[in-house]
């Protein structure tokens, strides 16, 4: 047991630490410091970057653009994009379909979509909720018939993160409405061009467009565009939702929140002191500390294990990850309204590209994303399987419950 | 990096759980606590056979030269057999003072003494009104030519009662919570002048006040600078908080893993009650905080023997609030789980339960280690 990283890591981990802050544009790390919402250009720009330097699609087989790093690099490429921070390369694309298409799709698919993937040629988001169909997923409903040489969609997709940006959507679709609900589902491209497809923005209490809701009304999609086999979309979403077990910790982007909290807790007053001095604040400072450092070690746990592990069987202490990670990340959001007082009141929605508040700030010129920063962090409990659905998986599959 | 063991550890682990496995049942752990002692010679001498006892110290006083990572293995199986010897005074306080304070001649003279089971210690730190605070001593060393004499008294001392040999803290100078003034002395606890009131305590083990009037200590009895001995104290309490997060790590998985069982095999309703999924996410809620709690144990246990005292301080007290915050999650719904057969002293969980709450009162609770955290102004994470 020797939990120190070694020379060569700690020297990938300098590599990786100095590429970022020299080629991430200082713009895109303000504005993720400072909570603000970041444009789709932003995110284009970073990506390419990260492309041209072949760190794009890091966790992908080398054959198809990956770097063939170590569990332990990966991590800390994770690790180091979270504490500049930039950006991620989008999720959607990078560590959803993509891995999937590489896993069940066709060298055509594969040849045609992946490069694109990589230089966020095309934004792709993800049709997987609906609106009877939440934690229960397996009972949705939108349905695709096929004719010819196609397939017919009807339905509705909700909380499709980003859609507004995105050209094409990974849609799980009901094939066979007889079969058991699991067994008549397929894993569907679509192209959101095709004509019957109308997105519709959702406004978060934050005052954020970050979800839609997405309508299929008699869409064409060509039969090419199903990934694997028919009815079996299922085994590949819980391939897809298995994937990426480290990553969604985010200890680094709590670590780097810490680091903000402290910054701006030692500039506001608390009576004759900053807040940063006082003993209370403190101690629920260090009380998040302490969580945030048992999580990080949890996580190196996780990915050290990784090289033992033996197929897609998760590792207990993964499962503690997201729950865990959410937590801490919220109440990170917690203390950073505590510090900014009364002047969380005023609505200044200058994190939002397209509803920018362009009057002088009111109160500290910090103050305005933090109240929209807590109220949209509590989705993070909620996404990509609630916190209770998490333990249900856990009760069953690692308790035997 | 690397969380495995090595092959050698790995067997350490293998013969130290056959022989709880064999030696450490339920009914067998009543009986060795009804001896006078409160804990078994008997099984003291198989750890010396075992090499247990010296784990960490260095072959030539008879020890197989392991580090924080032996001791962890040792503790965490001690904590699920809820070991009643004294290994913890003894191998981690006792041998620890020796190893980072002894001379050569006080290493050689007592170490092979631990090693072969002759010889156990007990540290008397805490006063009445001391608390956690390791520098608040009132207890007196008055030089005597090249004597020292000692007065005072020392309470809640860990198998003070039965150890042959005691670990004191006394002032020879400064204030009472001041850090410089601060002595370290090694009595014979059947010295003139040492009277002890054994005890036993919460969770089964036994304890001592003990008071301390005109005891005389000759030079081969001073450990380390006198006047200079807090950081000594601090370097082996550490060390023994690494032990004892560790120790807490199996107790609590014992705990856990026996309320899940519970909850396969109890009936309520018709139905199995780990089939209703308040239980199970209760479960779940264990299961995080244990996790969590072995990981800061794994944590502390590296920087156990940290050289950078401020680091080594701050890590540890983390792994402390950890530690103390899942003990008290996991014990109280494990009890809570097990409904009222949780409240019996004929079933083990309680047990389990009382032994964590009792690690938290050793070397700074909960509350007290994140106070530490908050008052120096750095934890590890923000590093």
């Amino acid at each position: 047991m020797d939990l120190r990283f070694t020379a060569e890591e700690l020297a990938f981990r300098d590599e990786v630490r100095t590429f970022f802050r020299s080629a991430l544009p200082e713009s895109i790390r303000d504005k993720l410091v400072a909570n603000k919402g970041l444009a789709k250009d932003d995110i284009v720009t970073w990506q390419r970057i990260l492309n041209t330097k072949g760190w794009a699609v890091a966790n992908w087989p080398a054959e198809w653009g990956g770097t063939g790093w170590t569990p332990v690099q990966q991590y800390m490429f994770q690790e180091e994009l979270q504490l500049t921070p930039a950006p991620q390369p989008l999720g959607f694309g990078v560590t959803m379909v993509g891995p999937v298409m590489i896993a069940f799709g066709s060298e055509e698919q594969k040849k045609r979509y992946l490069p694109r993937i990589a230089n966020l040629d095309d934004w792709w988001c993800q049709g997987f909720s609906e609106p009877g169909a939440g934690s229960d997923l397996a009972s949705l409903r939108t349905s695709a018939k096929r004719d010819g040489d196609h397939y017919v969609v009807n339905g509705q997709k909700t909380w499709t993160t980003l859609a507004q940006h995105a050209d094409w959507i990974f849609c799980l679709v009901r094939t066979d409405p007889e079969a058991k609900k699991q067994e008549g589902i397929s894993f569907l491209l679509i192209d959101m061009k095709t004509p019957g497809i109308t997105v519709r923005p959702i406004v978060t209490i934050d005052g954020g467009r970050e979800v839609n809701e997405v309508f299929f009304d008699d869409v064409e999609v060509p039969t090419e565009n199903l990934v694997g086999e028919e009815n079996k979309g299922w085994d590949y979403a819980k391939y897809l939702l298995g994937r990426e077990r480290t990553s969604i910790a985010r200890v680094g982007f709590s670590k780097e929140r810490i680091r903000r909290i402290k910054e701006v807790a030692a500039t506001e007053r608390a009576g004759d002191k900053p807040l940063i001095e006082d003993e209370r604040f403190r101690e629920k400072l260090a009380a998040v500390e302490v969580e945030l450092k048992a999580l990080e070690m949890t996580q190196l746990r996780v990915v050290a294990a990784e090289r033992n592990r033996v197929g897609n069987k998760p590792d207990p202490a993964s499962s503690i990850l997201k729950i865990k990670g959410s937590e801490i990340q919220q109440a990170t959001t917690e203390l950073l309204l505590e510090i900014v007082g009364p002047y969380a009141m005023p609505y200044q929605p200058e994190h939002d590209e397209e509803e920018r508040w362009n009057e002088p700030p009111i109160g500290p010129e910090w103050a305005g994303p933090i109240a929209p920063t807590y109220f949209n962090t509590r989705k993070v409990s909620i996404y990509g399987g609630t916190n209770e659905i998490q333990k249900n998986i856990i009760a069953k599959a690692i308790l035997g419950l | 990096m690397d969380f495995d063991l090595s092959e050698e550890q790995r067997l350490l682990k293998e013969s130290l759980d056959r022989l709880i496995g064999d030696r450490y049942g339920f009914e067998q752990r009543k009986t060795y606590g009804q001896a006078p002692e409160g804990w078994s010679r008997e099984l003291w001498a198989q750890y010396a056979e075992l090499g247990l006892l010296g784990l960490p110290f260095a072959e030539e006083y008879g020890g197989s030269a392991g580090g924080p990572v032996e001791t962890m293995i040792a503790m965490e199986s001690f904590g699920r057999a809820l070991a009643l010897e004294p290994f913890l005074a003894t191998v981690v306080l006792g041998g620890g003072f020796l190893r980072h304070g002894g001379t050569a001649e006080q290493c050689a003279a007592l170490l092979p003494k631990i090693v072969d089971g002759s010889l156990t210690f007990a540290f008397a730190q805490t006063e009445r009104h001391s608390r956690y605070d390791l520098a608040d001593i009132s207890t007196t060393a008055m030089r005597d030519g090249v004597a020292w004499v000692l007065d005072g008294e020392k309470g809640v001392v860990l198998h003070g009662d039965t150890a042959t040999k005691l670990i004191v803290t006394a002032r020879i100078g400064g204030g009472r919570r001041d850090r410089d003034g601060v002595a370290l002395f090694i009595v014979d606890s059947n010295a003139a002048g040492v009277s002890r009131r054994g005890y036993p305590t919460q969770d089964g083990l036994r304890a001592a006040e003990i008071t301390l009037a005109g005891v005389r200590v000759g030079p081969e009895g001073v450990l380390g600078e006198p006047g200079e001995g807090l950081p000594l104290v601090e370097r082996v309490v550490d060390e023994a908080i690494a032990a004892l997060c560790a120790e807490a790590v199996g107790a609590m998985a014992a705990m856990h893993e026996l309320t899940v069982d519970y909850l396969k095999t109890r009936r309520q309703f018709g139905r199995e009650i780990g089939s209703f999924q308040i239980l199970q996410h209760r479960a779940v809620d264990m299961l995080i905080a244990l996790e969590q709690a072995r990981s800061m144990a794994m944590f502390a246990t590296m920087m156990a023997s940290e050289e950078d005292a401020v680091e080594r301080r701050n890590t540890l007290s983390a792994a402390k609030v950890q530690i103390g915050r899942s003990s008290r999650l996991i014990g109280q719904q494990a009890v809570q789980l097990h409904g009222g057969i949780g409240m019996t002293m004929e079933y083990k969980v309680g047990h389990y339960f009382k032994r964590v709450t009792m690690i938290d009162t050793m070397f700074g609770d909960a509350d007290h280690h994140l106070r530490e955290l908050a008052r120096r102004g750095r934890s590890p994470a923000a590093g």
